[in-house]
């Protein structure tokens, strides 16, 4: 439809995000075929496709709709690096769960395990935390408060540096006096700290 | 005078999704209103 070409994108997402369902229509109908064909082409093969293509659509409309969207004139190219991303998730999830078929040799209780640590481990586990947390004690001050800072609070050497004062450098030595001091200490006690 | 065919250009087909998906993804953001409380975003789909 010429009307279609003469609204930018740029116009038609502001109408969408004013309330305007039909600018999502047209976006759509523009868009489709490229960003359709540009998943068919990296994971060849329509149902996932599809399934992608929706998942894309959902994030852009969930993103317009809590007006969490900056326009910079750039929509086709955001839904294209959603869609990009979601085509790497969908990769990545593929390569960690192969598709295994139980016959009757094989069983697939016989290749999937149970990560969850036992009583016995997990016991021991929070044993070795509390051993840990009493070395620590001995640190000396400055390197007690970035370690614990960095292990326990999960700061970034730039917030720590700002948080006590001391540039970033200063931060990172005191952590590397903190682990080695921790190690020696280790060793003065002779601990075992393995599960 | 023997007939002349000619070969057709191939036409690439263009791709497009479903129409089933388009559909759904109209009506769900028809049916979407996200709303905003304090710091939270919530999404209510209305039937």
């Amino acid at each position: 439809m010429i009307a279609d070409i003469q609204i930018p994108d740029a116009l038609l997402v502001q109408d969408y995000i004013a309330g305007k369902e039909e600018a999502l229509a047209t976006l759509i109908k523009r868009h489709e075929s490229k960003i359709y064909g540009f998943i068919y082409s990296k994971v060849s093969d329509r149902d996932v496709s599809n399934d992608i293509f929706q998942d894309t659509f959902i994030k852009v409309i969930k993103t317009l709709k809590s007006n969490s969207y900056n326009e910079e004139g750039k929509f086709l190219p955001w839904v294209m690096r959603i869609s990009h991303n979601l085509v790497i998730d969908y990769f990545r999830k593929n390569k960690k769960m192969p598709l295994y078929r139980e016959t009757e040799e094989f069983s697939v209780f016989s290749i999937m395990t149970d990560d969850a640590l036992t009583i016995e481990n997990q016991l021991i586990a929070n044993q070795v935390e509390l051993d840990i947390q009493k070395l620590i004690e001995e640190l000396p001050e400055d390197q007690k408060e970035v370690l614990i800072m960095r292990m326990y609070k999960d700061m970034s050497f730039k917030e720590i540096s700002e948080l006590t004062g001391v540039s970033i450098n200063t931060s990172l030595g005191r952590m590397r006096y903190a682990l080695m001091n921790l190690r020696k200490v280790i060793d003065k006690h002779q601990i075992i700290l393995t599960n | 005078m023997a007939k002349i065919y000619s070969k057709k250009n191939q036409l690439t087909t263009t791709m497009k999704p479903k129409k089933e998906v388009v559909s759904f993804l109209l009506n769900y953001s028809k049916a979407l209103h996200m709303i905003k409380v304090a710091d939270n975003s919530f999404e209510i789909i209305a039937n």
